[in-house]
């Protein structure tokens, strides 16, 4: 039982972090959104020249070979700079999707080594999302219908687009039509792989809402411990004091959630499904609470367009309920919780 | 990262498994808030003594097993899993025990924890007065240097169980005109000396649970402090860290009546389910108890690569107390009408055992530093906000 991180998969965050503190400031991020395509190629450049697009492509295909688990540590990062870009849908998702196709299935060698040295930008339509995040931008769509999961070029389809609340999000409405020409994989195979994306899809998305929630609480740290009112810092009173402390606590509460949803994961197990659901919700609830409170102490500075607390907010807003809402990842846990037989209580936390 | 037990900790916990099996008591055990359960607990402890099963972290010459803290975590888990009873000397054990074997003498640790194991000392606390609670640096009883001895004078209060308790653990300044956290020493006091007197107070249970203790020229040596003259604040913060952090309330109780509240939900599903909120609640409920113990296996993690447990230990108590608080509000309202009633109505079928829970789950929030306290030590020690 060893509930740790490797000092690897430590160093390896420590060195995304610091790369990324200097290269996506906010200042960065919103000149990103006022463009067109609303991504910076130079940006992803730098990130893929970091080994982070190749983090979990086996080694034999070019990647690093490292699996969820890293992941989990590498999500928090992307969504603490809340990284303008869709860039964990190519290397992780879509990555770990490939991946599981038969050693010998022609994607593999055609995307892989592609991913691994960031070349190519993949967009992800699952059922569960009635829209594609980065449609119009990416090389290739990795598509499904039915129990059939597609890849078909970016000319091969139209796309609407759909504006969010959050400028870095670029949606689509994907229209298409699936070939023989275009398909990956399908009958029960597809169908599982389906469901795998769906749950590094929604891992993904818990990491990021995590590392958002951790960064709109440094940031509410900072302004209330500089913001004066009554000839002391507003950070000196409980009331502000209590509304941070309750946002530290659901972060910390939702870690090791989000751990093990991610060993699971990796592992394969069979419970990993209903895992990832309990730490989306987990997740969820941090990133919801520090955007309340945060902007709750911010005052009416966190209303406004200039100060940074917004480009998280808005951005743990949107994808709080992407890659399943919250009805759906309680029904998942709930399935289980209520169902004859499930096997609840002390020493079943981490059975499979 | 490997979350999976060895082949000597599957065979720990089935041993512990069939150990619980086959000496469970039959029936369960009277309230240890009142003198007849207060002695059945002490037999119980004394049963699991034996066996090495009462301290399993301690070592085996203090009557433990050695054990690490994933097995204490298995130990646990089979523990209350089995619905085994109430630990009636966890103040001692939990508490004192570690104070003990960081700060203690040869000699005290020698004396006074296997007995401690063993619950032949059953221990109260001594922290609170009744003008200082969440201040505890106001604190006033004396313990004044004569001779080879101090002179206790002064009064405790809010002492779980100390009517039927053996000794008692707590802060006194000694010395004289000393303010707040200066000038406070450590003391153990065995509470039949002369001059000790103790008043119960009824909880809500209408039980004696809790108690005053007054000190009239009580005569304690020199030899019951634990740590130097005077710097018993320090000793007494580390305790209050044990108290808060990962050993007072394992996560497996919790889980425990995570699950006997899903039961509870499913046996009265009909009509739970006219409260579009109950079915909710009770899934919070079990996911935030499965997030405790794996928060709980985290820390062990961390602590095994050198860590220390810090602020944390107050996000665990607010995590605890407030699931313990809302696991019970959820099973009273889905007994509804039946929830008022006594475990001796004979109308209370399966309500009895929820209405005690519900009762001592509001004190959660209070005892071991209210949750107040805990989040301004959140804000200032792990957020850095100023005081």
């Amino acid at each position: 039982m060893d509930f740790t991180f490797s000092d690897d998969q430590l160093t390896f965050r420590e060195a995304i972090s610091r790369f990324l503190m200097t290269e996506a400031a906010p200042e960065m991020l919103r000149e990103i959104w006022d463009t067109d395509a609303g991504r910076s190629p130079d940006l992803r450049n730098k990130i893929a020249s970091q080994g982070l697009t190749a983090l979990s492509v086996p080694e034999a295909e070019g990647g690093l070979g490292m699996d969820d688990v890293a992941w989990a540590l590498m999500t928090q990062e992307l969504g603490y700079y809340a990284i303008p870009d869709s860039l964990a849908d190519t290397a992780y998702v879509a990555a770990g999707l490939l991946a599981s196709l038969p050693v010998d299935h022609p994607a593999r060698a055609r995307l892989l080594p592609r991913i691994a040295e960031g070349s190519v930008r993949l967009a992800i339509g699952h059922p569960i999302n009635p829209l594609v995040s980065d449609a119009q931008l990416a090389e290739v769509l990795i598509l499904c219908d039915g129990d059939a999961i597609h890849a078909i070029p970016r000319a091969e389809v139209d796309v609407e687009a759909n504006p969010s609340i959050d400028a870095s999000r670029r949606l689509g409405r994907v229209s298409w039509r699936a070939s023989a020409a275009t398909l990956l994989i399908d009958g029960e195979q597809g169908h599982a792989l389906q469901a795998r994306l769906l749950d590094r899809g929604a891992l993904s998305v818990a990491g990021q809402l995590l590392g958002l929630a951790q960064r709109m609480l440094d940031l509410s740290v900072d302004y209330v411990a500089q913001r004066k009112q009554f000839g002391k810092p507003i950070g000196s009173f409980q009331a502000v004091k209590h509304h941070l402390a309750d946002v530290a606590r659901q972060i910390e509460q939702a870690k090791p959630v989000l751990y093990r949803a991610a060993h699971g994961l990796a592992r394969g197990d069979a419970s990993a499904g209903r895992w990832v659901s309990q730490a989306r919700l987990a997740c969820c609830e941090a990133s919801w609470l520090a955007a309340r409170k945060g902007i709750q102490v911010h005052g009416a500075m966190g209303y406004t367009w200039e100060v940074d607390l917004q480009m998280f907010m808005k951005r743990a807003w949107s994808l709080d309920a992407a890659w399943g809402d919250r009805g759906f990842h309680k029904s998942r846990v709930g399935d289980y919780l209520f169902a004859a037989g499930a096997r609840l209580g002390p020493g079943h936390t981490f059975e499979d | 990262m490997e979350l999976t037990y060895t082949p000597e900790q599957i065979a720990f916990r089935a041993e512990v498994r069939a150990w619980l099996k086959h000496n469970l008591p039959a029936e369960p055990l009277a309230s240890y808030d009142t003198r007849e359960g207060f002695e059945q607990h002490r037999a119980w402890e004394a049963k699991l003594f034996d066996s090495r099963l009462s301290m399993v972290m301690w070592p085996a010459e203090l009557g433990g097993r050695g054990c690490g803290l994933i097995e204490w975590l298995i130990f646990e888990e089979e523990y209350y899993g089995a619905g085994a009873p109430m630990r009636v000397n966890q103040n001692g054990q939990l508490l004192l025990g570690p104070t003990l074997m960081e700060f203690g003498t040869e000699q005290q640790k020698k004396h006074f924890l296997p007995r401690m194991a063993a619950s032949t000392d059953m221990w109260a606390q001594g922290w609170s007065e009744p003008n200082a609670g969440s201040d505890m640096a106001a604190i006033t009883s004396k313990a004044l240097l004569d001779g080879d001895h101090y002179v206790l004078n002064g009064q405790k209060t809010w002492s779980t169980r100390a009517i039927y308790a053996d000794w008692l653990f707590g802060l006194f300044r000694s010395e004289p005109g000393s303010t707040r956290h200066h000038g406070l020493s450590f003391l153990m006091v065995p509470l039949n000396a002369p001059g000790v007197s103790i008043r119960p107070i009824k909880a809500l249970n209408g039980k004696d649970a809790f108690a005053e203790v007054f000190f009239d020229d009580v005569r304690v040596p020199v030899a019951n402090r634990i740590g130097a003259q005077g710097e018993g604040w320090h000793v007494a913060m580390a305790t209050a860290g044990f108290e808060r952090g990962l050993l007072l309330r394992s996560p497996a109780r919790f889980q425990y009546t995570a699950r006997k509240l899903v039961e509870l939900y499913l046996a009265h599903q009909a009509s739970a389910d006219r409260d579009p909120g109950l079915r909710d609640a009770v899934q919070d409920c079990w996911m935030t108890a499965e997030a405790y113990a794996l928060s709980a296996y985290h820390t062990v993690g961390r602590l095994s690569q050198g860590a220390q447990i810090g602020a944390e230990s107050s996000i665990n108590k607010i995590i605890w107390s407030e699931l313990d608080l809302k696991m019970h509000e959820t099973a009273m309202r889905l007994l509804g009408a039946r929830g008022e009633l006594l475990a001796s109505a004979p109308a209370a079928g399966d309500a009895g055992g929820w209405l005690e829970g519900f009762l001592f789950a509001q004190s959660g929030p209070i005892y071991a530093g209210t949750n107040e306290i805990q989040r301004n030590i959140i804000a200032e020690r792990m957020l850095g906000l100023p005081k």
